[in-house]
Order: C-alpha cells, then structure tokens, then sequence
C-alpha cells in the first residue's frame, strides 16, 4: 500500500461537496485528513491518502478534474 | 536530528530550535570577527556538527547606497550585495548548510528542481562535496542557465511540463529515492543558512539591527529566517532589541503572499505565476503562512509591484549604485521606492535592501538597454554620429 501526502484547496463553488467522503467512495482510497481550514469563501486540507499507487492516481485526476487544486504537501519544490 | 521537514502527526513544517542558553556560551563578538571571513564565521549559530562544505560563501558587501537613497528621499539607505556569492545569488547560503548536513547524515547523492539560482549552487556544492546531484530543471529554461548549471556536471534532467508536474514529479521522487532533496527532507537545515545574511548585517552596521529591512518572498523562506537570525541575535545579547519592520517584496504577477497581507487573512491562497521575476515566481510558497506573521508583527508590510516597476527598479539600483541586480533586486527596489513616496519608510530610518542574486542571469530582462552608437573608426564618423551628445 502506497501513502501520499498532499494538499487540497478548494475554490468557494466547492466548499459544500463532500469531496474527500466521495473520494473515499469512489476509489479504494483511505482520506486521512491531518490539517484544515474551511470558511465560506475558501477551503484548504492536508491529507494522506492510502491505497494502491494506480488508485491514488485515479482518485487525484478525479479530484483536479472536480476543479480543486491538489498540491504536494510540502508547497513548492519548484525554487529560483 | 535526522532528514525530516515535516511533523508525521500534522504535516507542518519542522524547522531548527537550539539550546540558546548553552549557545550562548560558545558565542561571542570576538569569536565570529576571529573566524573566516566566509558566512561560517557563524558556525555557533548553525546546526552543524562536522567539516562543513564552503565554496567561500557570505561577507558579502553591505554598501551605503547614497545614490540611490538620494533618489528615494532616505539618508541611511544600505544594499546587502548577494550577488557576489560564489555562484551569483544568495542560495549559496541555504545551499551550503544544506550539503553539509547531507554528507553529516551520509547522503551520497542530492537533489533539487530549480529554474536558476538553486540549481547552479546545488551542483556547484555538490561537485565540492564529492556527491553525486540531480537538478531537475524545466526543459524549456534559458541556455545561460543550463551553462551555469551544467558547468559543475550534475546530472541535469529536463522535465517537459508545467511547473506543478515538476512539483508533483519531484514530491514523488523523494519519497522513493534514498537522496537528500535540498528543499524537502533537508529543508529544516536549508532554511537556517538565511539566516547569516541577517548575521552579516548586524556585524557589518556595528552589532545593530537595522530599522527596517526590504526583501524579496518566494517561499518566504530568506525573509523568515533573516527575521529569525536578527531575533536570536538579540537573544544572545549580541544586538539590543529588535525594532526592525520587515517589508515582504513580491512580484505583481506572482504575489499570493502580498494577496493575503492585503486581504488581511493568514491563508494564503496558491496562485499561477505570470512574471518576469521567475527566480521568486512561486504560486504556492510553503513558509507563506510565517512570513505573513513577521510582516504583521514586525510591524512591515508585504507589497508587490509590476513587471514594469520591476524593470524600472533593476536599471535604478544599476545605473545610481553600479549593482546589477536579477529582476528579484528589481522587485525590492521597486517596492522600496514605493514604501518610501509612501513614507512607509522614513527619510532617517536605516533600512537595508536585500538584493539576493546578480542580473547576468536573467539578462533578458533589460535586453532593450543594448543601443548603441554605430560608427567607422575614424574621428570624422565618431563625431558625426555622436554629434552634440560628445562632451569634452
């Protein structure tokens, strides 16, 4: 079983689907939430997600393609 | 200590703490103006254990810019030059702590993904150290920068893609290879090099804080820490207290920090870079969150300015203080200019400019100052083509 560590942020159309729940339904994906602040505007949450490699991908095309952004836990890795 | 950057319960950022009581007494004035006149002369303050890994790194110049305070309106306006670095830019300092913990924790091979600076002080480093390095780089970066990389003789690896399919490809990468990654796992470590420039300041003005301090924010990582570095100063009773506002410098078109300092919130919402300034054009800055603190509590601000300014800002500190600054020095000045119309900035205040890597890299940028007068090489042709512009 494979575990990543990423970050979702929502944009305010968003805030009220139960994405994660549906992510955890849909794939065999284990959302385990660590971190998050969620009000009426914006949301973000950082998570693991555990499950086999090629359902993680799944589940996380599935998520960006829903319109949220899903980045590395860790910010940018990308530098100047 | 180990290679972690964050808390396994969380997911935040680890970040280096020290005994400062038992520091304390293996630190003195005397001590750091007796060591080597490289950003090592701070050793004490750093968390190192053995032989570190110095190319000749820090001391950089602290100039009085009465030019260009002139044209601002500030009197006690000073430059700290970072692009006198070995490798042209302040990441030599990161860069440096963060090899040296590599080989202490017995690395064999680094890592990064840069689109300049990093990438040619992590080879540069590497090449010193006698480690293997990976630079991921993206694949359509100019050819000066692939140069001034290659030169060292990493393995150089372009990734065709976006930024974030770098971002994603390398979050991966670290999780299956057994390497020190400069900005993730050795993260903690990296961040604490920063902080010698803010050493450096204070020991170049006397063993003082400056009042007021204008540096650039990708991550927001170099103004965290030199925040950090001026507070542990004082706390060591090398420096009184710290008075200094700290003003945050970020580009118009890549600005989500300055976006959240203005909205006057502590998220800080990632956005898609679209500016000049690619060396600090990160859209989703890991310490943004602590760097909007020290720009609050300091009492500074955070404020961007355009492509522009940014340009306007790299011909002004070159053409009044002889500095060639990459468009990151064009940002700061660009926002120093308006903190000072603003008064934001006082004439009297001592303010220091952090200018963090030399122009020659992003050349490009200025590319239009290249007019020159064509002449044969005769007099006749000099004085006919130069006209009245000829001063005796």
């Amino acid at each position: 079983m494979a575990k990543r560590r990423v970050m979702f942020t929502f944009p305010p159309d968003l805030i009220k689907e139960p994405i994660i729940y549906n992510l955890g339904l849909k794939f065999k994906v284990v959302p385990n939430i660590r971190r998050a602040d969620v009000s009426e505007n914006k949301g973000w949450v950082v998570l693991e997600l555990e499950g086999e490699e090629h359902e993680i991908e799944k589940g996380i095309a599935w998520v960006v393609g829903k319109g949220v952004r899903v980045d590395p836990v860790v910010g940018d890795i990308m530098e100047g | 200590m180990e290679p972690l950057n964050l808390c396994d319960f969380c997911f935040s950022p680890l970040e280096a703490v020290y005994d400062y009581k038992a520091m304390s007494r293996g630190v003195s004035k005397e001590k750091i103006a007796s060591g080597p006149l490289s950003m090592w002369r701070y050793r004490g303050l750093l968390p190192v254990d053995g032989d570190v890994v110095d190319i000749g790194t820090g001391l950089t110049p602290l100039v009085k810019a009465d030019n260009l305070g002139s044209e601002l309106g500030l009197d006690q306006l000073y430059i700290k030059n970072d692009c006198l670095n070995p490798t042209h830019s302040f990441k030599d300092r990161v860069v440096s702590v963060a090899i040296t913990k590599a080989r202490e924790f017995g690395f064999s091979t680094v890592a990064c993904a840069s689109t300049g600076n990093l990438a040619a002080s992590v080879a540069a480093h590497a090449a010193k150290a006698h480690l293997k390095s990976y630079v991921f780089i993206p694949s359509d970066i100019e050819q000066g920068k692939m140069i001034s990389t290659a030169i060292y003789n990493p393995t150089l690896v372009a990734v065709k893609g976006s930024y974030d399919d770098v971002n994603r490809l390398c979050s991966r990468l670290v999780e299956k290879y057994n390497w020190g990654f400069i900005n993730i796992n050795l993260r903690p470590y990296y961040a604490e090099g920063s902080k010698t420039l803010a050493y450096e300041v204070a020991e170049q003005l006397g063993w003082r804080a400056p009042d007021c301090v204008v540096a650039p924010a990708a991550s927001g990582l170099l103004f965290t820490r030199i925040w950090k570095g001026l507070e542990e100063l004082s706390m060591l009773r090398l420096t009184g207290p710290v008075n200094t506002h700290m003003y945050l410098a970020q580009a118009a078109g890549s600005s989500p920090i300055v976006n959240a300092f203005e909205a006057g919130t502590l998220h800080v919402h990632p956005v898609k870079p679209d500016t000049i300034a690619k060396s600090i054009a990160i859209g989703n800055p890991a310490d943004g969150y602590y760097a909007l603190r020290v720009a609050r509590e300091s009492g500074g601000a955070a404020c961007a300015v355009s492509d522009e300014e940014i340009i306007e800002g790299m011909k002004l500190l070159a053409q009044t203080e002889g500095i060639f600054a990459e468009t990151a020095g064009g940002v700061v000045i660009g926002v120093l200019k308006k903190l000072a119309a603003s008064g934001a900035i006082k004439k009297g205040d001592l303010t220091v400019a952090a200018i963090t890597a030399s122009g020659l890299k992003t050349q490009e940028a200025v590319a239009d100052v290249v007019r020159p007068f064509v002449v044969q090489p005769t007099v006749e042709s000099f004085e006919e083509v130069l006209g009245k512009n000829v001063q005796v």
